[in-house]
């Protein structure tokens, strides 16, 4: 325990050191998040900075091996480190598809070889990855994906394509699914592989949100030679992998809600509606909803919290980050209906310096995918249902 | 500290569920029930209880008691919740052992505190007045009167007050209802003068009292604390409370919960087991994801009570309302869930449904939390 303190104070003195004020502010859009890749760019010096800091110090991803470019911290210290860092609002140094998703397959079905090219280069921020999963006609039914790899000597030949490929126009690699064996069971026929995303044959064509970004694509190969020794985990043995990254994945979007979240949602609502002599906010029925959202919000994050000891423990059910998806997605719209019934006609404004080109309504907008991407909230209702209450039919 | 229970816990845990689940399923207080029981808790049983050590758990080790913390409290009521077992376990040796704990005098420990770990003596905190809790709303007069107090009001839902040996008292010495100031708690032998009480059954079948207090003399040594100064006192005795509370709602929701389940597996319709449909799936999911999260949300109410006990009423306010919610959900799902069967008085579920209803009122529903949290967070 006395180390774990001395950690603490460790920790807190060096990000009051290295941690820009700049980085302590809540974000405000997209271009304040910094994704890496071997085309980055740095939005500013303090992000710039900010990262390589933390990246020298293995903290983009504290918990990883040293040998690989983490942090080696363990679960104890991990968790220190994030306290300390919510306690000043740093902000995330680097977002990352490879540290969410991809790092924790490798971690668990990469070889050696694997392991020692990929690791090092996500904990450095050095490519930028997409996830090639769903297909138009495989979204939920992931499984019944068709994206074909033939076999060809040492290498295969990918041909198909990809929906709703998150940032695949910014991605260096991509980490895909595709059917290596389409006479087996539909989930016994499919391989996890990683390919350059420059390679002949790929094209990406982008897909505008109701958000007014377009943050993912339609992702097309044609032909794509790609060597076999890119298989992540057994060939056609795909499945389990895809599986384990995505309870990473649903791990990561259950979270998204507590990001930028320095001030309490009643205080913000007080700043544009006002409050009564005793300090109440103005509008009771609004304050009622918002306090209702903070008990549930901060219960969340106990779960959260717990269900890491859990699984140290050796207690936690593999199933459990869809019922925190669900939850947390589910919480973190509601977040978005409150601050845009906070904003009243303020959050309405869309194209504008005043607005920050309209942060908080493609914000509340872009919230509403968090229900659908990584599995929807009815296919996550679903997963608890028969794998953790075990209730019949398939 | 690791949100998850160590081994003492699950350990202690083990054994209150053996011990109650042996000794006081939920056929325990059916049986209370039919036979109109004046007392509605078997007091042999609560011998045995302080036999195990059940009684002293928050009593200091020098009283007799094993010093242990809320979360030892929370660990038995959530098994008293899944079996409904009708205790003097929360009014006596939950809420009254802290309150002797954290504000008596060396003379009032020693008198009460070695007989609430022997389980020889019962207690009861007699708070609230109205119809809903609302501490601040204290009236009960308390005037000075020779060396001592004269107490006048009334208080409502006093539990367990119609057996309790000793009453633990809020009442205004200074200032308005509603003022922070001016409340002070005093420890009151029911039998004194001046006392009527009132045993009022509930719709749970467990019993609490109303008492009248008509200019009833007490010592200046019958205060527990400071003199003005309770309310502080006061709040910190309820968080405890309201934390145990909490867990016996998470008790209640998870067996609810678990039998409703069950039922989901064997219940055939439509040449179909019910939990075959979606619409029931989901809704045991969703059903489950909330008990999980309020789980959670208890343990860490309870753990930040015995670590940083003066800043925990935020953790506490989000887990009393997050424990109410959940099991009303839980019950309403598990009445439904079950059909025409859940409506039967012959079948278990109502009971649960009743506790339930009971738990949320007691020490502040979640709409009183919600505003809790609110007023502590500034808006
Ligand atoms: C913002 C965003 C980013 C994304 N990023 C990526 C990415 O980077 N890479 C990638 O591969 N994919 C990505 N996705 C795709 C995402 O995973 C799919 O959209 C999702 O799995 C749902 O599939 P679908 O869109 O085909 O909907 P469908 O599967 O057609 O679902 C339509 C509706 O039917 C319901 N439904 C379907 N099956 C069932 C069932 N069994 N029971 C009950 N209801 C059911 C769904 O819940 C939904 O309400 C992204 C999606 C979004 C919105």
């Amino acid at each position: 325990m006395p180390d774990l303190d001395q950690f603490r104070s460790e920790t807190r003195a060096w990000l009051a050191a290295n941690c820009p004020p700049e980085m302590r502010l809540p974000m405000q859009n997209d271009e304040d998040t910094y994704w890496g890749g071997r085309n980055a760019v740095f939005t500013s010096e303090p992000q710039r900075v900010w990262f390589e800091r933390m990246r020298d110090k293995g903290w983009t991803v504290p918990d990883w091996p040293k040998e690989y470019g983490g942090g080696g911290l363990d679960g104890a210290e991990v968790k220190v480190l994030r306290e300390e860092m919510a306690a000043i609002g740093a902000r995330s140094p680097l977002s990352s598809f490879g540290i969410w998703m991809l790092g924790p397959a490798l971690l668990k079905y990469g070889t050696e070889e694997q392991k020692q090219e990929y690791l090092p280069k996500i904990a450095r921020g050095e490519i930028r990855w997409c996830q090639g999963y769903s297909e138009p006609n495989a979204g939920s039914d992931l499984a019944s994906l068709q994206t074909r790899a033939i076999s060809d000597g040492d290498d295969f030949l990918i041909t198909g394509s990809k929906i709703w490929t998150s940032y695949a126009n910014y991605a260096d690699w991509i980490f895909c699914l595709v059917r290596t064996d389409s006479s087996a069971k539909k989930h016994d026929g499919i391989s996890f592989i990683l390919f350059d995303m420059t390679s002949p044959g790929v094209s990406t064509k982008p897909i505008l949100l109701i958000s007014g970004k377009s943050p993912f694509c339609e992702t097309f190969f044609d032909g794509v030679r790609v060597p076999k020794s890119h298989v992540v985990g057994t060939v056609n043995r795909g499945w389990d992998v895809a599986k384990y990254l995505l309870q990473h994945e649903r791990a990561m979007i259950s979270g998204m809600g507590e990001r930028g979240a320095a001030r309490p949602l009643g205080q913000i609502a007080a700043d544009s509606i006002g409050s009564d002599e005793q300090g109440r906010l103005e509008d009771p029925i609004l304050r009622g909803q918002i306090a209702s959202f903070e008990i549930d919000e901060a219960a969340l994050a106990c779960a959260a919290e717990r269900a890491v000891d859990l699984a140290k423990a050796g207690q936690g059910h593999p199933a459990f980050s869809s019922a925190m998806k669900y939850y947390g997605t589910e919480l973190n719209k509601r977040r978005h209906e409150i601050l845009m019934s906070a904003g009243g006609i303020d959050a309405l404004e869309w194209d504008s310096e005043r607005s920050k080109q309209g942060a908080r309504p493609r914000a509340w907008l872009r919230t509403k995918a968090n229900s659908i991407e990584g599995g929807t909230s009815e296919v996550m209702l679903g997963i608890v249902a028969k794998r953790i209450l075990d209730l019949p039919g398939a | 500290m690791a949100l998850v229970l160590n081994e003492e816990q699950t350990m202690l845990r083990e054994s209150a569920r053996g011990f109650i689940g042996d000794n006081a399923p939920v056929a325990h207080l059916r049986k209370l029930r039919d036979d109109n029981d004046a007392t509605g808790f078997s007091r042999a049983l609560w011998k045995n209880f302080a036999e195990m050590g059940f009684s002293g758990l928050l009593v200091p080790d020098e009283f007799g008691g094993s010093g242990l913390g809320c979360v030892e409290a929370g660990v038995v009521m959530e098994e008293i919740g899944r079996n409904l077992m009708p205790s003097p376990f929360l009014a006596t040796a939950v809420l009254a052992a802290s309150a002797l704990t954290r504000g008596g005098s060396a003379a009032q420990k020693s008198e009460h505190l070695p007989k609430i770990a022997d389980g020889s003596l019962l207690a009861a905190l007699a708070i609230d007045e109205g119809a809903k809790h609302r501490p601040l709303q204290t009236a009960m007069q308390a005037v000075r009167s020779g060396n001592g107090f004269k107490l006048s009001g009334a208080k409502a839902f006093v539990v367990d007050g119609h057996v309790a040996d000793l009453l633990i008292v809020a009442a205004r010495s200074a200032g308005q209802p509603g003022d922070d100031a001016g409340l002070t708690l005093f420890l009151v032998d029911p039998k004194t003068k001046g006392i009527a009480l009132e045993r009022t059954a509930m719709v749970d079948s467990h019993n609490a009292a109303r008492i009248e207090f008509d200019n009833v003399e007490v010592d200046a040594d019958s205060v527990l604390g400071e003199l003005d100064q309770g309310g502080a006192l006061l709040e910190g005795i309820l968080n405890v409370g309201r934390g145990a509370v909490a867990s016996e709602m998470v008790g209640v929701s998870e067996e609810v919960f678990g039998r409703t389940v069950t039922y989901l597996k064997e219940r055939k319709q439509f040449g179909k087991l019910i939990g075959e449909f979606q619409a029931l799936q989901h809704r045991a999911a969703h059903l489950y994801t909330e008990i999980e999260i309020t789980r959670a949300a208890v343990l860490k109410a309870l753990q930040t009570l015995d670590a940083d006990f003066d800043h925990a009423a935020a953790a506490v306010a989000v887990a009393k309302a997050r424990a109410g919610t959940t099991a009303t959900l839980a019950v309403q799902e598990g009445v439904q869930m079950h059909g025409g069967m859940g409506m039967t008085d012959q079948f278990d579920i109502g009971f649960f449904m009743k506790r339930a209803r009971v738990c949320q009122e007691l020490f502040g529903d979640s709409n009183f939390h919600a505003d809790q949290l609110a007023r502590l967070k500034n808006y």
